[in-house]
């Protein structure tokens, strides 16, 4: 892979990353390198999770933020609106996906980047990097702060063939970062595994004709029903049997009749939409209920974690 | 004119249609001796495209009734695209296609003879038109180069399907190299578009003849019409340019057929981007006009009832762009056919004319310009000129 004898400037300054404002500066260089394969690489290889994961946020947003770290690489989707926000948190291990991996955040206690970005772009490159044999994303300013996706395709000729994305970031000062922290697990009422994905989109899919109002509600007896109610009609679907994680508070679900559903009333679309972007069944899905406040999903996609939160309507 | 196209053909008879329609709106239907030309130009008059079926293309293939001048027409593009709308049902159920103009009666007739039985005909409502043809010759391109669809069709994969304009040029190594081209946008904005390049090298390409830095910019959603059929044919697809500002030529060609697309390529009017190694492209003065550029000359040529559509070339007030242009002149064929004027072509094939006096053109254009020798038998009085000539 000729990528790994290119050298690159390491730690050039004391500032990290960009900083706001454009013009010429130092740049920081964080350069991820994946690891090659001579092989065709099917759709559950490594890259496929993170291709996966951007082509789902391109589904739920139009932007989000990319987070890198010296541990980990995260999504963020933080929805600021007052009425009841949505937000998303997504995580991957770097040492998982990729062979090298260096950056410098703005100081030794602010180890972090965070970029915005269109999560259109994102997915579009990372989706050509699906028969990839070699793949380098790096923090460069080409008129602009760019992330620059290049990827070396495989090739049945002799000569290599080269893709490079250059996508447009915008690097968020340090002073809103507050805002895009990893939201605290809610202490949850209930918790309980998933059905199928697939089967409970097209089921929301079709409710979502008769109402925007949708009732999420579970206990702890493995049952989970999905319940809309019109001043016509009232559907619910039940699903059971579907496990309950074993609980954090040992206390808290002594004490709780298992009958006992916790319920939350959002907004059907919110969870449509997330359930659109689930292409795949996750390695692990569960759902946790805060009665009356909000609903949390926490995924885990292969070593790629996810949590999706609705909050209940006001 | 009566033709019959059987078994596969008609699928790719109706790729052909599907890749014009990606051009222009109105589809010119002209029977020649060497084959049935199916042609379109876009609006702007940036884009020219053009079919020839051979006659060995077709069952049979009459381009006139015996002792009849051969008819030709225009047809709304969405008409015609309409009969072979699902090339997948046209694939499974049609046997036989039929089209028929002239004889009993003032439509187009095209028939089909799908599977049990089944007929179904079409009378598409038609006008009597003027020859459209362009004057264009790949061999006086000094850049040239040829590869399958498909390694151009892999090449286009990365880029946004909504991209109007893509940069072709030759980068360092002779690596062939494709880019998204972003028009400038203003200082301030904050949308930036996303960038993509793609570097293909040399050995993917059958040939490859071009000078590292030359680079053209021009639309890719047109030239995506040709490549999707030139991928659905397996056949290899030529590139011919120039300059920066002179027109690109696209070809591809078998020995039953072949398609040409003419497009028209961004002038430049700096030279920077070291990474292609080739010039920096401009954005273009929208749309060329649809002033055509007489050669009063020309007005002698045997055909003159072929008419002129010429893209112009006008130096824009604020002064370097220059928009490409094609002059399509009268009794001109492509020198891929080469016809009984080829001796005519050579000496004024890709001449660039001048602005031309837009009121003298349209004083020519609009006056009777037929010999009556040629003039077209057929019920219908021409009327296509008009239209033509306001733009």
């Amino acid at each position: 892979m000729t990528s790994v004898s290119e050298g690159f400037p390491r730690g050039t300054s004391r500032q990290g990353g960009l900083r706001p404002g454009g013009g010429t500066r130092p740049m920081q260089w964080s350069q991820l390198f994946c690891p090659g394969t001579l092989a065709v690489l099917p759709a559950d290889s490594w890259l496929y999770p993170a291709a996966g994961v951007s082509a789902m946020i391109a589904k739920l947003a139009k932007t989000c933020t990319l987070r890198i770290s010296p541990q980990k690489l995260n999504f963020i989707l933080s929805d600021k609106v007052a009425s009841g926000g949505v937000s998303m948190w997504c995580e991957l291990e770097q040492e998982n996906f990729f062979r090298e991996f260096q950056m410098e955040g703005v100081s030794a206690e602010n180890n972090a980047i965070y970029l915005e970005l269109m999560s259109e772009n994102l997915s579009r490159a990372l989706k050509t990097a699906q028969n990839a044999r070699a793949l380098k994303i790096k923090l460069t300013n080409k008129h602009f702060p760019c992330l620059t996706v290049s990827i070396e395709l495989l090739s049945v000729s002799s000569s290599s063939r080269i893709v490079t994305h250059d996508i447009p970031v915008k690097v968020i000062p340090r002073k809103l970062w507050k805002d895009l922290q990893e939201p605290t697990v809610p202490v949850s009422d209930v918790s309980i595994y998933l059905p199928v994905l697939r089967t409970m989109k097209s089921i929301v899919e079709k409710m979502k004709n008769i109402s925007n109002h949708l009732i999420i509600e579970a206990n702890l007896s493995g049952e989970l029903n999905l319940k809309i109610e019109t001043e016509l009609v009232c559907v619910t679907t039940h699903f059971k049997d579907l496990g309950n994680p074993p609980s954090a508070s040992e206390d808290a679900s002594r004490d709780r009749d298992p009958e006992q559903m916790a319920e939350v009333h959002i907004d059907i679309r919110k969870l449509l939409q997330f359930l659109a972007g689930q292409q795949v069944n996750p390695t692990k899905a569960v759902c946790n209920i805060v009665s009356n406040k909000i609903v949390h999903f926490d995924l885990l996609h292969e070593d790629v974690s996810l949590q999706y939160f609705i909050p209940a309507f006001s | 004119m009566k033709c019959l196209v059987t078994g596969g053909n008609v699928k790719v008879l109706g790729k052909a249609v599907h890749s014009l329609s990606r051009i222009g709106d109105e589809l010119y239907l002209e029977p020649l001796e060497d084959g049935l030309s199916l042609r379109t130009v876009n609006s702007s008059r940036s884009a020219y495209a053009c079919f020839l079926f051979a006659p060995l293309f077709f069952q049979q293939y009459q381009a006139a009734a015996p002792g009849q001048e051969a008819l030709r027409c225009k047809i709304l593009m969405k008409s015609f695209l309409a009969v072979f709308r699902s090339l997948a049902t046209v694939e499974r159920s049609v046997e036989k296609c039929c089209i028929s103009l002239g004889g009993r009666s003032s439509r187009l007739v095209v028939q089909l003879h799908c599977k049990y039985g089944v007929r179904k005909t079409h009378n598409l409502s038609f006008q009597d038109c003027e020859s459209l043809q362009a004057v264009f010759d790949p061999a006086l391109c000094s850049n040239v180069l040829r590869a399958p669809a498909r390694v151009l069709g892999e090449a286009v994969l990365p880029f946004p399907p909504a991209l109007a304009e893509v940069t072709l040029g030759i980068g360092c190594g002779r690596r062939v190299i494709l880019r998204s081209y972003q028009e400038e946008e203003e200082a301030d904005s904050t949308v930036k578009a996303m960038v993509t390049e793609m570097s293909i090298g040399q050995e993917d390409f059958q040939q490859l003849q071009a000078q590292e830095g030359v680079a053209i910019t021009f639309c890719l959603k047109e030239f995506r019409g040709l490549l999707s059929f030139a991928e659905s044919a397996n056949l290899s697809l030529s590139v011919y340019f120039d300059a920066p500002g002179r027109p690109a030529i696209f070809a591809v060609s078998d020995s039953l057929l072949d398609g040409h697309f003419v497009l028209a390529t961004l002038s430049e009017s700096d030279l920077h981007s070291p990474a292609l190694c080739s010039p920096e492209l401009r954005r273009l003065a929208p749309p060329l006009q649809a002033h055509s550029t007489p050669h009063l000359d020309d007005f002698a040529n045997d055909d003159i009832d072929s008419y002129m559509i010429a893209m112009e070339t006008t130096a824009d007030s604020e002064g370097s762009r220059a928009v490409p242009s094609i002059s399509l002149f009268p009794g001109l064929r492509p020198p891929c056919s080469p016809g009984p004027y080829s001796e005519d072509n050579e000496a004024e094939a890709g001449t660039q004319p001048e602005t031309p006096p837009p009121k003298k053109f349209r004083s020519l254009f609009f006056g009777s310009i037929l010999a009556p020798a040629h003039s077209p038998p057929g019920p219908s009085p021409v009327l296509a000129e008009d239209s033509e000539g306001e733009g």
